[in-house]
């Protein structure tokens, strides 16, 4: 493109780096929030991107539900060491042990509410006063009026009536003791603008995004992959398939697609064709038709 | 040709146009973004599927489009929208950002907000009503907030007749406000958002109508020159220093170009010292750039070592913007708390930070008249006035018409940390 022209990747890309340096400024204790999936990888290069040739000048943190797949906590590690990166790691075991949270029992337990609790107790250990997460307005619903800067209460909680107007690019991230935010610089993209970047600035993501074959079952309609902690219900099975991630999530509720994608230009002709959103995979939202708005109001991701 | 290529074409060199919707609860402005989403596929089957079980749990008989984009559970109980919502789709030519807002009078404050950032505004007009006082108020805040292009929707023209006469006479009505508003560029065009006629599709009802259809002229409309490329700005957003060995003396100046397009070698003033040098680099982690414009995200390296701190603007040594403290400007107030003639607030402007006082209020603009009021100077929530404020200290700024970066402003209430006014410097 000509004419001082900016693709809209480029132009996504610019938005959110501007973010991501504006939290680097108006606030003394960020963090980044990882999960190991791409989202939270692509911010982790935005980041970069923006404070380069400074190595990013805050800490990620990652809360390991216990559920992960080997292969993201290695890519982690990997990733992290490599590029000169922080990470802080906070279980939810702890706080199972710890007798803060008590664990779901039953054929569909899942530590994904759990994880809350830990989040917020990592960020008043840390007393971080902004964590940036890879969300997408385009994923949910309940995600669509959320801001670039949201506010959250010193209970970590969200409150949908009383979000602070944004315009322009001028952020408002002044707050009281205790408070803190949550900051999503990826706001504006979709799972496809995140595929296209990936491929655009070849960023390397954990092979699980490749096909594979792993044992899996099928639960009303969603892939899921045998762990040892999944159990399964009357009359499903395990078979061998081949699958890839959509989303990297905790395996209890990540579902696998079928697919034989095996490079980034697969996966995005895969994404274009594809007849659900990503959180369509995913056993959380189908709870029911509120759920994500719900645990967002606890303070969820 | 690659694979990728071949399955998206065009996708990586795409452009954003981010567009706002107005209109109220009648008006079809649900329907018609729906459609877009739905006609341009953007609509998934688990989304579509969620949509047949709300529309047969509200007891409709056809799939109700307008409710995609009801988010939150508490306004699908009162069937209302009452906040900015954002939706996405894309075209093999563009990909668009909605910024979808209540037209109601009480959500001006809403409307403001989505159109801060847009490159074009639809207008919703019933065909059967033409007109109306709520047209004119969302014409008038599209014009003050900037919008570079206006689309005038005439809407529900299966409910006409499709009658070329209605859609002329609205056209009509409408012309003595383009000039008045100072709009220069509005377009109209006859579409029914439920039937789907020159939505995406042309249609085949109106054969006297051969303009575009609205998805035609969304995905051609040209808006590179909606951003400032002759005023350079940059203001200084954080101060990159690595403290590492290879990196040893490195220092830059990370920020978004405001305006203007910059090269190495030029010559460059820092304000508020006036401090001249020359950009010696423009600095990104994929190398170097012969040139950066709006809206990229850079680094400059300057070939003096100057002490420069955020809040500072990087200009051209020989076009300075205004400096100023006693600064004029629109505003429209977005708290219920009314604001405070005499007033202390925190004011952010591009990346500072400062204080600033409400020194006077000159008019309020009644929206829907559009008449002045030099009577009643109180301005509550969802108010636009003119007002003069008083900065603590100088800042470096433009008229909002010229730049939209450095001639825009909020207002911070200062015990509540909240986001009470947006201004728009004259």
């Amino acid at each position: 493109m000509s004419d001082y022209t900016i693709t809209h990747l480029r132009e996504l890309e610019a938005e959110a780096m501007y973010v991501i340096r504006e939290v680097g400024a108006q606030f003394e204790k960020p963090t980044l929030l990882f999960s190991g999936g791409k989202d939270s990888i692509v911010m982790y290069h935005l980041a970069r991107k923006s404070f380069w040739p400074q190595v990013v000048p805050f800490p990620c943190l990652h809360i390991d539900t216990g559920h992960n797949f080997d292969e993201t906590l290695a890519f982690r590690d990997r990733l992290m060491e490599t590029t000169g990166g922080r990470v802080i790691v906070r279980y939810v075991q702890d706080t199972i042990d710890a007798g803060r949270v008590v664990e779901e029992t039953g054929v569909n337990a899942s530590r994904n509410v759990l994880q809350t609790v830990t989040l917020l107790d990592a960020i008043e250990e840390f007393k971080f006063d902004a964590a940036l997460g890879g969300g997408r307005r385009d994923e949910e619903k309940a995600r669509a009026k959320e801001r670039f800067f949201s506010h959250r209460d010193d209970f970590g909680q969200w409150d949908p009536k009383n979000q602070r107007p944004e315009l322009w690019n001028i952020f408002n991230g002044k707050k009281h003791i205790g408070e803190h935010f949550r900051v999503f610089p990826l706001s504006n993209w979709t799972e496809m603008d995140v595929w296209q970047y990936i491929y655009l600035e070849q960023i390397e993501i954990p092979r699980l995004y490749f096909t594979h074959k792993r044992e899996v079952f099928n639960r009303d309609g969603v892939w899921l992959a045998r762990a040892p902690f999944m159990t399964l219900k009357e009359d499903e099975y395990y078979e061998t398939r081949d699958v890839r991630c959509r989303t990297i999530g905790d395996i209890s509720c990540t579902g696998l697609t079928l697919s034989t994608a095996n490079t980034l230009e697969d996966i995005i002709l895969e994404v274009a064709a594809a007849r659900s959103t990503e959180r369509g995979g995913r056993y959380d939202d189908k709870r029911s038709e509120a759920a994500m708005e719900d645990r967002k109001k606890e303070g969820y991701f | 040709m690659s694979k990728t290529e071949e399955a998206v074409p065009g996708y990586l060199d795409m452009e954003l146009l981010r567009f706002t919707t107005a209109g109220s609860v009648d008006d079809g402005k649900s329907t018609l973004i729906g459609r877009l989403l739905y006609d341009s596929k953007a609509i998934f089957e688990d989304q579509m599927e969620q949509l047949e079980m709300a529309s047969v749990r509200r007891g409709e008989e056809q799939v109700n489009l307008a409710l995609l984009t009801d988010g939150l559970r508490a306004e699908r109980e009162q069937g209302i929208t009452i906040d900015v919502a954002y939706r996405y789709f894309a075209t093999p030519r563009r990909k668009f950002i909605i910024a979808d807002t209540p037209g109601h009078v009480q959500y001006t404050r809403n409307m403001v907000t989505g159109a801060s950032t847009a490159n074009l505004a639809i207008i919703l007009v019933d065909a059967r009503n033409g007109v109306l006082e709520q047209t004119i108020r969302h014409a008038y805040i599209a014009s003050l907030l900037g919008i570079p292009h206006t689309v005038i929707c005439v809407n529900k023209m299966d409910l006409v007749d499709y009658s070329e006469e209605v859609f002329e006479k609205i056209r009509e009505q409408f012309s003595p406000f383009k000039e008045r508003l100072h709009i220069s560029d509005v377009r109209f065009i006859p579409i029914s958002a439920l039937k789907g006629d020159n939505v995406v599709d042309p249609s085949e009802n109106m054969d006297w109508y051969t303009g575009t259809t609205l998805m035609e002229l969304l995905e051609t409309i040209y808006i590179r020159s909606d951003v400032d490329l002759v005023n350079r700005r940059f203001p200084v957003q954080y101060v990159i220093r690595p403290q590492r060995q290879e990196f040893h003396d490195y220092r830059s100046y990370a920020g978004r170009v405001a305006g203007g397009i910059w090269k190495p070698g030029e010559k460059v003033a820092v304000l508020p010292g006036g401090q001249e040098t020359v950009l010696e680099a423009i600095d990104t982690m994929n190398g170097q750039l012969e040139m950066a414009f709006p809206p990229q995200s850079v680094a400059f390296r300057l070939a003096d070592e100057i002490d420069i701190s955020r809040g500072d603007m990087i200009v051209p040594a020989d076009h300075k913007p205004n400096i100023g403290q006693e600064i004029d400007l629109m505003v429209c107030w977005l708290n219920e708390k009314p604001m405070v003639t005499g007033g202390k607030y925190v004011i952010r402007h591009t990346t500072s930070e400062l204080r600033g006082i409400i020194r006077e209020v000159v008019f309020k603009v009644n929206i829907n008249t559009l008449e002045r009021d030099e009577e009643d100077l109180s301005v509550g929530l969802n108010e636009i006035a003119k007002i003069r404020i008083k900065t603590s200290k100088p800042i470096f700024y433009d008229p909002y018409k010229q730049n939209h970066i450095t001639g825009s402003i909020i207002i911070i209430d200062e015990g509540t940390n909240n986001t009470v006014g947006a201004g728009m410097i004259i």
